[in-house]
């Protein structure tokens, strides 16, 4: 079909995280984190599946954690862990209706209150959890 | 034999006194003979005041007048001049040259509808759904019928929605958001910000019949609250809230 048929924006517009502030960067970051946390979870049920092989399966497969990239990746599944949870309640009150500003008159320049600082201060404790819980991790992992 | 005037013959004020000139880039694309858009620059000479519609109007009126352009009111209200202006949904009339801090302007048709002829595009889906969520009072009785009083309202009540009667569909938030962007089934922005409209509407007693339209899987729960409607709204609309406190009464937080 002619992409100009329905020319919509397309997955390209949908991640462009770059015009509409913080909030469609949090969304963005929310998508890729939940993904992120699946394929985490799969492969998690994987890696635990190794149970099944015994003690030594066992040891073997936790090595590969024991690894700087092993290390790193953990690190990076804290972060999204952190971030998805914190930005998750602050959606989840959204989504009730809880702190998108009341409804009013509006007046130029017609700054839209659902767009308020409750929020934007719930998108950055987010993301500056999740980096103090990557640095920590980091220290933990590459401190032993 | 009559002379082509030139912008700098005419006494318009922008010709007169304009001592800046930007560079208009219009898409063009027709569907029915093009393969893919291309752009046309333009050199227009503008003021602080000048808007992009009327930089467009002058390409018009001086160098080609096929550009294809839909617009009526100049002032923001009859919601036709909605586009993409650098890369942002905007209306044409109400967005200053001067406000774009670029000697560059781009204009595009907006994103999520489909194009009619470069810069216009169609607007049957989004007046679909804004009917589909029943843009009117539902109620059994009338003021209108002679022996029934007037149904008042008081100040406090009106404050609940007087916000979302603002909408003048021109589309801006619909073309903004994310889950349009890869879903034309979407009931989208627009319309959900009027079924909160009328839902809040003290007088109005279709809310069930409301909610039930939009509880479904292309409905209001494709709303990630990602806010771009919301931030380019030229009038104040907010449909993120609307939407998010609509999802209120459906979840039980309000009755
Ligand atoms: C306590 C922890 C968690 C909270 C509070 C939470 C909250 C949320 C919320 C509110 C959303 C919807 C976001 C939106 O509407 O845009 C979401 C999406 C999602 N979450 Fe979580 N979540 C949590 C843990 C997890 C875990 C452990 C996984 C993986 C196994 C996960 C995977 C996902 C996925 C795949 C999505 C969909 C992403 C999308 O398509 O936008 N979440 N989460
Ligand atoms: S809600 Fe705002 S952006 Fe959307 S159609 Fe109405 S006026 Fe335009
Ligand atoms: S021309 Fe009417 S809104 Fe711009």
């Amino acid at each position: 079909m002619n992409p100009h048929d329905e020319h919509k924006e397309g997955i390209g517009g949908m991640a462009n995280p770059g015009r509409y502030g913080i909030e469609r960067i949090a969304y963005w970051l929310m998508r890729l984190t939940g993904l992120g946390l699946l394929g985490y979870f799969i492969a998690h049920i994987y890696e635990t599946s190794n149970i099944l092989r015994g003690q030594v399966g066992w040891d073997e497969f936790l090595d590969l954690t024991q690894t700087t990239e092993g290390h790193l990746f953990l690190t990076l599944v804290i972060g999204m862990c952190v971030f998805h949870t914190v930005n998750g309640i602050r959606v989840m009150l959204g989504h009730g209706g809880i702190g998108v500003g009341k409804p009013a008159r509006p007046d130029y320049p017609y700054l839209p209150a659902s767009q308020n600082s409750q929020h934007k201060i719930g998108i950055y404790s987010a993301i500056v959890l999740a980096a103090i819980a990557m640095v920590y991790g980091m220290a933990v992992m590459f401190g032993e | 034999m009559a002379q082509t005037p030139s912008i700098a013959e005419e006494k318009t004020s922008s010709a007169v006194s304009s001592s800046k000139s930007i560079t208009l880039r219009i898409a063009r694309f027709n569907p029915q003979k093009d393969s893919d858009t291309s752009f046309m620059e333009f050199k227009v000479p503008v003021e602080k005041w000048t808007t992009v519609l009327e930089a467009i109007l002058d390409v018009k009126k001086h160098f080609d007048h096929s550009v294809a352009v839909r617009y009526s009111c100049r002032q923001a209200t009859c919601g036709s001049c909605g586009m993409v202006i650098n890369g942002k949904p905007r209306l044409a009339c109400f967005t200053k040259i001067s406000e774009l801090n670029s000697d560059t302007v781009t204009v595009e048709p907006m994103h999520n509808f489909p194009i009619i002829r470069d810069l216009a595009v169609r607007f049957d889906r989004l007046f679909n759904s804004h009917h589909k969520v029943k843009p009117y009072l539902i109620r059994d009785d009338t003021d209108v019928s002679s022996d029934t009083k007037e149904i008042l309202q008081s100040p406090e009540e009106l404050e609940q929605f007087i916000q979302f009667s603002n909408c003048i569909k021109c589309g801006l938030c619909n073309s903004a958001c994310p889950t349009m962007a890869t879903d034309s089934s979407f009931v989208g922005p627009q319309a959900l910000a009027q079924a909160y409209r009328y839902v809040a509407d003290s007088r109005d007693k279709g809310k069930d019949n409301r909610l039930k339209i939009i509880d479904e899987s292309h409905g209001i729960w494709r709303c990630h609250f990602a806010g771009s409607c919301s931030q380019v709204c030229p009038k104040g609309v907010d449909p993120a809230m609307g939407i998010q406190l609509l999802r209120g009464y459906m979840l039980g937080f309000r009755s």
